[in-house]
């Protein structure tokens, strides 16, 4: 005889099926940034993945845990950081984060669901203070001999700098690259990039966030199945629009347009697979909302006012750190509360 | 209240959105029995609560009629088989006793009397495993082979007749307990106080645990019987209009009870959203009236009773009769059950007679539940007896345990269990104080006092967090801390 206490029912979900399919909704964004990018792309992917697998193995053997590979969280890790670090970021810098996402992010804290911030950025904060040109030298979409050479700075030896690429550049040339992204071109430059570029990944980004159309469609297969909680992508991406709506109408022209706004600098791959991070945001209702539109404004007064073209990474990371305290200020309504 | 309403007088203006339910429409499990925009429209009128969970119903013998069980050789009967001061024995070792004869009186006004539930003699009255699996004094019955199932004592009541007083006391004597799990003496809930006032019997036909189909079958069988049982408790209970509320999934049941509907319009029928736990007092009574029992507190202070189906269908059925409480329907099912459906199972048969008839030999590593899988109680021994409060007997074998017992993880923080939590609790919050034993913490902060154990957060948790049973470990804690 066996004996439970109840309920003897299970919804049947559990923690590795959300977490991969998570990772299933990543891989047509990776699919599509190897078609754009090539071989430097599918390298960088796999390199920080591998890299995150192994710091967290080695945690499980050092703390003496069991096998946590099996949740599949640091394949999230590691495939999110890919997908935001540059093209032609060198693969060892990719390794670094990798490592860094896992252990300065995760492990330190005693793993799965006990981190505070998202791991995948604490990786890509650390490297973005360690590598400051590696990590904002961008590489052009669809140069011809992507899919048989990398990028050359992709290859560079570990603990070197990384190789130039100006003479590869200029080789490939591809119309219209510029080495600088969309936001940053519009920053010192008063440049608009046209809509269609950004969606069709065209314009010089980070690995994974060129397309925000692909983002958005694999967003909604999540939501459809109800892996990532909808609110948040809604909050952040809404708080930001009506924030560079309002600072386009009222501060005028030097406020850049609001598609730019919300097809670069990662807005979409953030709100949609960093600020969701299960373990990182709030749960209760009101705080999720809170927490959503907390990172988009914050997002929106780094780019105008900060010293930074992007800021989603740490728009989320305020949030992260934000979470714990909107669950504790603003729980859910418990029923019947309105005593007489 | 402009919610669809069943009734003769209020189908005028309500039952115009909703297609009309046909009097015997396929029940198929898993398909909605409606379809097409108007259906559309109905539900997202039709009344419900937020938050719970949408379990798979596994409903599984709908189509067969409530069935009997042979009578097992010995009977069991707990003198405490209701919330309240145990029954006193009235009868002594070696005594015949005949099927519905009074054997145990009620000890007080909290308390119900037990009637024999078939002939026999009295073997013993020695303590043997409640319900609940601990010891108390019981009463054991020999059962004669030859026990008739029919009953022959008792004799008819002219309730017309009689007063409130004498109508309350009679309810009390054919030993008349709620029948939806919790078993408390139904004379003592009908008797409201003199200063309190009830204008609304809310009747519970929900049956939202999945497995269960024990009182969708005897709404099905026995509509006039449960509406006659509706009348006894308006007269008993002062109220002035009863609302069967009855989940959208069970149409059969609407359609058979509709037509013994009171002309007056004072006895109507709702449809809710089929949803766990609709069943619940505070959430059924949110569907229908949209009113929020206020926490901490009970349906009477809205001028509210709350009645399960079984109950008053029994009662309508044993009182007019005048024969006492010896039986009821009982669901028998999971992968463990050979023979699945529903029986009338007298008290005091015991599990392990049950399963000797119905069970699988061949199911090992079962576990034996008592009452829905969602809220029941597993049980510890065999020995355990139906009682008046047991809905159904499920057997889950171990296939159906690994998935859940096998691995668990951290919180992740999904909000899963926050999004079902039907009292807006926060078990997530609650479950990580829990482990700190926080207890005091959890109480008065996080209002661990609302969680009534339904268990929502526990089903959906993705980590395999047994978050319900560690609530229900801090307030047995609290509990026992507590000077009494
Ligand atoms: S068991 Fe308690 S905390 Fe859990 S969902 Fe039910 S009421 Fe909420
Ligand atoms: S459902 Fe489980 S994992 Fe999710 S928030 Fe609640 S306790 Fe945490």
């Amino acid at each position: 005889m066996q004996l439970r206490a109840s309920p003897h029912l299970h919804s049947g979900r559990d923690v590795p099926t959300i977490m991969r399919h998570v990772v299933y909704a990543l891989l047509p964004v990776c699919a599509f940034s190897i078609w754009q990018y090539g071989l430097s792309s599918l390298a960088l992917i796999v390199t920080v993945t591998l890299s995150c697998l192994f710091a967290e193995r080695l945690s499980n053997k050092l703390s003496g845990t069991v096998n946590t590979l099996s949740d599949w969280s640091a394949t999230i890790t590691g495939v999110l950081l890919a997908l935001t670090l540059p093209p032609a970021f060198p693969l060892w810098m990719g390794a670094v984060a990798g490592l860094t996402a896992v252990w300065l992010g995760k492990s330190l804290f005693g793993g799965l669901g006990h981190n505070p911030f998202n791991p995948a950025l604490v990786g890509r904060a650390f490297v973005q203070a360690a590598f400051p040109t590696a990590i904002t030298t961008w590489a052009p979409a669809f140069a011809p001999q992507r899919f048989t050479e990398f990028i050359p700075s992709s290859l560079t030896l570990p603990l070197m700098q990384p190789n130039d690429i100006s003479a590869w550049v200029a080789a490939n040339m591809v119309d219209g690259f510029t080495g600088a992204t969309p936001l940053a071109r519009w920053k010192f430059e008063q440049f608009v990039y046209p809509v269609e570029d950004m969606i069709t990944g065209a314009a010089s980004a980070s690995t994974g966030e060129t397309s925000a159309l692909l983002l958005v469609v694999c967003g909604l297969y999540l939501i459809a199945r109800k892996f990532m909680d909808w609110r948040i992508p809604v909050a952040v991406v809404g708080s930001a629009l009506l924030l560079a709506l309002a600072f386009r109408l009222f501060g005028g022209d030097e406020y850049p347009p609001v598609h730019l706004v919300l097809l670069s600098g990662g807005l979409m791959l953030g709100a949609l697979f960093m600020a969701t991070d299960m373990a990182t945001s709030p749960v209760s209702p009101r705080a999720v909302w809170a927490y959503g539109a907390i990172i988009g404004t914050v997002t929106i007064l780094i780019r105008y006012f900060g010293g930074l073209t992007e800021g989603v990474m740490y728009a989320i990371l305020f949030g992260n750190a934000l979470a714990p305290l909107l669950d504790k200020y603003l729980q859910p309504k418990v029923f019947g509360a309105h005593k007489k | 209240m402009d919610r669809p309403v069943y009734s003769e007088a209020g189908s005028a203006k309500g039952l115009s959105l909703l297609p009309a339910p046909p009097a015997h429409p396929p029940l198929v499990e898993g398909q909605h029995p409606s379809h097409g925009l108007a259906s559309l429209f109905s539900s997202w009128r039709r009344g419900t609560f937020q938050r719970g969970v949408h379990p798979a119903p596994h409903k599984g013998t709908l189509d067969q009629p409530i069935k009997r069980m042979p009578f097992p050789r010995k009977l069991v009967l707990p003198l405490a088989q209701h919330i309240g001061k145990p029954s006193v024995p009235l009868v002594a070792v070696g005594e015949e006793v005949a099927r519905g004869q009074l054997i145990a009186r009620a000890d007080g006004a909290l308390s119900a009397p037990i009637h024999a539930p078939a002939d026999g003699v009295i073997e013993a009255i020695t303590p043997r495993p409640n319900t609940r699996g601990a010891w108390t004094d019981a009463i054991v019955l020999r059962v004669y082979e030859a026990s008739t199932q029919e009953v022959r004592c008792g004799e008819p009541l002219d309730l017309d007749a009689l007063d409130h007083t004498q109508l309350i006391a009679a309810i009390q004597q054919i030993g008349m307990v709620g029948l939806g799990g919790a078993a408390f003496p139904s004379h003592a809930k009908l008797n409201v106080p003199a200063d309190k006032q009830v204008h609304t019997l809310i009747v519970n036909g929900c049956e939202c645990e999945p497995y269960l189909t024990c009182d969708y079958k005897l709404m099905r069988e026995w509509p006039a019987e449960l509406l006659a049982g509706i009348r006894i408790a308006l007269r008993a209970s002062g109220a002035t209009r009863a609302i069967i509320g009855v989940e959208d999934n069970k149409l059969d049941a609407m359609a058979a009870i509709r037509p013994h509907l009171s002309a007056d319009g004072s006895i109507t029928l709702q449809a809710v959203a089929t949803k766990y736990p609709q069943g619940a007092e505070k959430m059924l009574i949110k569907s229908l009236l949209g009113l929020d029992v206020p926490n901490g507190g009970l349906p009477s202070q809205l001028g509210l009773v709350v009645h399960n189906v079984g109950t008053l269908a029994l009662l309508g059925r044993l009182l007019p009769r005048g024969q006492g409480l010896i039986e009821r329907v009982v669901t028998l099912a999971g992968p463990g059950i050979k023979k699945p459906g529903d029986y009338w199972i007298p008290f005091g048969t015991t599990l392990r007679s049950i399963l000797d008839w119905a069970g699988d030999p061949d199911c090992k590593e079962r576990e034996v539940i008592l009452g829905g899988p969602m809220m029941g109680q597993a049980a510890s021994t065999l020995d355990i007896p139906v009682s008046k409060g047991t809905s159904g007997i499920l057997v889950f074998d171990k296939r159906m345990l690994e998935p859940i017992t096998k691995q668990s993880w951290a919180c992740i923080h999904c909000s899963e269990c926050v999004n079902a939590c039907p009292m807006g609790l926060n078990p997530s919050q609650l479950g990580m104080l829990s482990a700190k034993l926080e207890f005091d913490e959890m109480a008065e902060h996080y209002h661990l006092g609302d969680c009534f154990e339904c268990g929502c957060c526990s089903y959906v948790c993705p980590s395999h967090i047994p978050l319900v049973q560690q609530f229900r470990a801090a307030k047995a804690f609290l509990r026992e801390r507590k000077p009494t």
